[in-house]
């Protein structure tokens, strides 16, 4: 009989984020996500934030993970990593994909498949969605050389067709949230069948345990705070009972950057693996070892898209207002001019205008709930984030027009 | 309560801020005694003591030709006559008399005085009573004088009573920091209570007259962008900035124009900075003080209302113009600003960032409508209730420390 376990899963990204772009810089410039030669402090700046995450983050975690490892011949954890944030990686701090392919290389470190550019390109076209899925399983093997058999898309976001889609496609397991409406009297804390599919399985995030360590663990106004790892063990422990596994899912960057290190962050996640893994019950499980070892425990569907974002769980910080879903019209409408012209380095700015961040900084719905704070942007405004994008689009319009002689430059 | 004037008789949001604090301040069981420099009915504030200090009309209380009165300043320095009430240095001396007979009869538990006109008569009610002062400042000179450096008497004044004062409200951090920078009074005595809007008193029954603005109403119709400027046109505006931004932006695309509501002593020096610019077909100038019907159908007519100023405590235009359905472009210069996040904003300066929002807007309703949309939400949180509260709160503390 398998061992009762804990799923750890990080999730690692780096946007390029759009500089402020105006109206008279269209048709003159595109270099749009070079923010750095024109406001350097500005964090917008890419290469000052990457540079900024990897040294409270990406370092000292990918530190702490290789000691775990090294210390416990038990300890495993699964990893996504976009394609972006890899390319950034390898321009301003290769040293980290060095670490990165050093842990995958002790086979307790799976790495889990995604779009290449953090994109919510599923559902807005699945030809170039599959493309992108692809370009990460690509580099992924190119650079650790270990093929993907789990698959999480943007934002855990998840529905029935999106299992059936990557049941098809052959991978293994899908990840999503184990929000309660969906899960009703269910608990996450086994594997489960998405409806409608044949072999694949579906492991679900137990977000209070997840959460309590992304988003309330520094938090003093928190009734449980400070949260330490005996107290932590003992949670996990009542939560899991007889079931068989707690998956802990969260942002990479939770580790140095969301929760600081002088919140006791690190030092808190090696006690608590220390103290799990000193019970013989226990172990972890890669997300592939946790779908290998256990039979679904029922079937599950989510017709409805459910992702691991805000209350709602959907994507309205995405999609939610008439902004945003004018930015993703505009960007997809130009699929097919785009990728007749064979340009790549268009074709590359354009499928770098799709990562989801984009559209998430001109989210507005913060604004009704007075949590102007709860979200983080690079803009004064989402008007001024949106007004940028949307200039963007413009330059791509006139490259198409003028390089191509394809597409309308339509305003 | 020291005031300049009240509605019905007034020309500016002064008098619309002082009626609105004033009758919050009574729902919540303040007395007020409400003093202005004229005599005259004021139907709807009963719920007030209203003294007139003088028997002049509403129209003479700033004396012949405002209080630049040339004559007020080739001789600053004459002592005025009581009995001439032709100037305003006198119909303030006459204001004084009046608040200290009537602070010798009852002796107010506050003295709250709006800004410099009644400041004066405010320092000396303290004088005489040792009741707290609060200083309210709604507009400094400085800002009046569109970051030139303005009249020295009246500074004198605003700075002898921001000394004297208790405590400073200011209208904004724009204005908390001019006091701070400008007058060198410490930071933390004073305290930034934001102006609001009365939405009732908007006449919501009132219909878009498309015949007042007809010809911008044909333009509307071929796919053009209005753009709004209500106010005076003066330095402090900021206009020649925005002017200059209009035509940046029709560089890049034409179909905007923009309706210049108001008069003032710039309106020569813009329509040839227009004409200069090669953009005069562009811009519509009123070319007089738009009143009621006007104003409402200049707001309802028009996409974008900016506030281009180089200083401005408040602004209430703004809220009014996003009432109607404007989106708001702020200058990051404008106290109003702080309380809105679903705007654009910009430095007063930075025409190539105006140019580019304007564009942004005109080009794409998604943009035009989150903004006109979103920020008629935020304003309706906001309200003069809450002023009072945070008024009250204020005199609360005053009083513990006046009885210690």
């Amino acid at each position: 009989m398998s061992k009762r376990g804990i799923v750890l899963y990080l999730h690692a990204h780096q946007p390029y984020r759009v500089r402020k772009y105006s109206v008279f810089d269209t048709a003159e410039k595109h270099d749009y996500f070079d923010e750095a030669g024109y406001d350097h402090e500005s964090e917008r700046n890419n290469e000052k934030v990457f540079k900024k995450v990897a040294d409270k983050s990406y370092r000292p975690m990918n530190a702490l993970l290789e000691k775990l490892l090294n210390e416990h011949s038990d300890f495993k954890v699964s990893l996504s990593i976009t394609g972006v944030f890899i390319e950034q990686a390898e321009k301003w701090a290769p040293d980290i994909i060095d670490t990165f392919k050093r842990i995958v290389d002790t086979g307790r470190v799976e790495i889990v498949a995604e779009t290449y550019y953090h994109s919510l390109a599923f559902f807005y076209s699945m030809v170039e969605f599959e493309h992108q899925v692809a370009a990460h399983r690509q580099k992924i093997k190119e650079l650790f050389g270990v093929d993907t058999k789990v698959f999480r898309n943007t934002e855990l976001s998840y529905n029935d067709s999106m299992a059936k889609w990557a049941d098809e496609y052959g991978f293994k397991g899908i990840l999503a949230e184990g929000w309660d409406p969906i899960l009703e009297w269910r608990s996450p804390n086994y594997v489960y069948k998405p409806a409608g599919t044949d072999n694949i399985k579906l492991l679900l995030k137990n977000y209070r345990l997840s959460d309590d360590v992304a988003f309330r663990f520094g938090d003093r106004n928190w009734q449980q705070w400070p949260l330490d790892a005996d107290k932590y063990n003992e949670w996990v422990n009542v939560a899991l009972g007889d079931q068989n596994i707690v998956n802990l899912f969260m942002d990479y960057e939770t580790f140095g950057e969301h929760q600081w290190e002088d919140t006791g962050i690190f030092n808190f996640y090696k006690a608590f693996i220390d103290k799990w893994l000193a019970n013989p019950a226990n172990t972890c499980y890669t997300v592939s070892e946790a779908v290998d070892a256990f039979e679904p425990a029922g079937e599950i569907s989510m017709p409805h898209t459910v992702t691991w974002a805000d209350t709602e769980r959907d994507l309205t910080a995405w999609l939610g207002n008439t902004m945003q879903q004018e930015a993703l019209r505009y960007v997809y409408s130009l699929e097919d001019d785009i990728m007749r012209t064979n340009d790549l380095e268009l074709i590359s700015d354009w499928r770098k205008l799709q990562i989801s961040d984009h559209v998430y900084y001109m989210c507005t719905k913060w604004f009704n709930d007075g949590d102007v704070h709860a979200y983080f942007s690079p803009y004064e405004s989402p008007y001024d984030a949106f007004l940028s994008y949307i200039n963007v689009i413009r330059d791509l319009r006139w490259r198409l027009y003028c390089h191509h002689h394809t597409g309308g430059l339509n305003g | 309560m020291l005031g300049w004037e009240l509605p019905p008789h007034h020309t500016g949001g002064l008098g619309v801020a002082c009626y609105n604090i004033a009758k919050e301040l009574a729902l919540e069981g303040s007395q007020i005694d409400f003093v202005v420099p004229y005599t005259a009915a004021h139907p709807g504030s009963e719920f007030m003591t209203v003294h007139c200090a003088t028997d002049l009309l509403p129209d003479d209380r700033f004396g012949l030709g405002v209080y630049d009165n040339p004559v007020f300043f080739s001789n600053p320095l004459l002592r005025a006559n009581d009995n001439d009430l032709c100037d305003i240095r006198s119909v303030r001396e006459r204001y004084c008399k009046y608040v200290e007979k009537l602070v010798s009869h009852s002796k107010p538990d506050i003295i709250h005085a709006h800004d410099w006109l009644t400041m004066d008569a405010g320092v000396r009610a303290k004088e005489l009573t040792s009741a707290p002062l609060v200083v309210h400042v709604h507009a400094t000179q400085f800002d009046q004088a569109g970051g030139k450096s303005g009249n020295p008497l009246i500074h004198e004044i605003e700075y002898n009573a921001l000394m004297m004062a208790d405590r400073i409200v200011a209208v904004s951090n724009v204005t908390k920091n001019v006091i701070v920078e400008k007058y060198n009074i410490p930071a933390d005595k004073i305290e930034v209570i934001h102006n609001s809007i009365d939405i009732a008193s908007f006449s919501d029954s009132h219909k878009y007259d498309t015949r007042t603005y007809k010809y911008l109403e044909s333009l509307k119709e071929e796919g053009y962008t209005v753009v709004l400027y209500l106010g005076r046109l003066t330095i402090q505006k900021g206009l020649s900035h925005f002017i200059r931004a209009v035509a940046r932006a029709s560089e890049k695309y034409d179909k905007i124009v923009l309706l210049l509501a108001g008069e003032g002593d710039q309106r020569n020096d813009l329509i040839k900075l227009a004409s200069e610019l090669g953009v005069s077909d562009k811009i519509f100038f009123t070319d007089c003080f738009v009143h009621g019907k006007q104003v409402r159908d200049a707001y309802m007519g028009s996409d974008i209302f900016v506030m281009s100023s180089v200083s401005e405590p408040f602004g209430l235009t703004a809220l009014e113009a996003a009432h109607y359905g404007n989106a708001l472009i702020i200058s990051k210069q404008s106290g109003v600003g702080e309380v809105l996040d679903s705007v654009l904003r910009y430095d007063f300066w930075d025409i190539d960032l105006l140019a580019n929002q304007l564009i942004g807007i005109a080009t794409s309703d998604a943009l035009k409508k989150s903004l006109q949309q979103d920020v008629q939400r935020e304003y309706n949180r906001i309200s003069w209730h809450d002023v009072a509260i945070s008024c009250l709160r204020m005199y609360k503390l005053l009083d513990k420390a006046a009885v210690v």
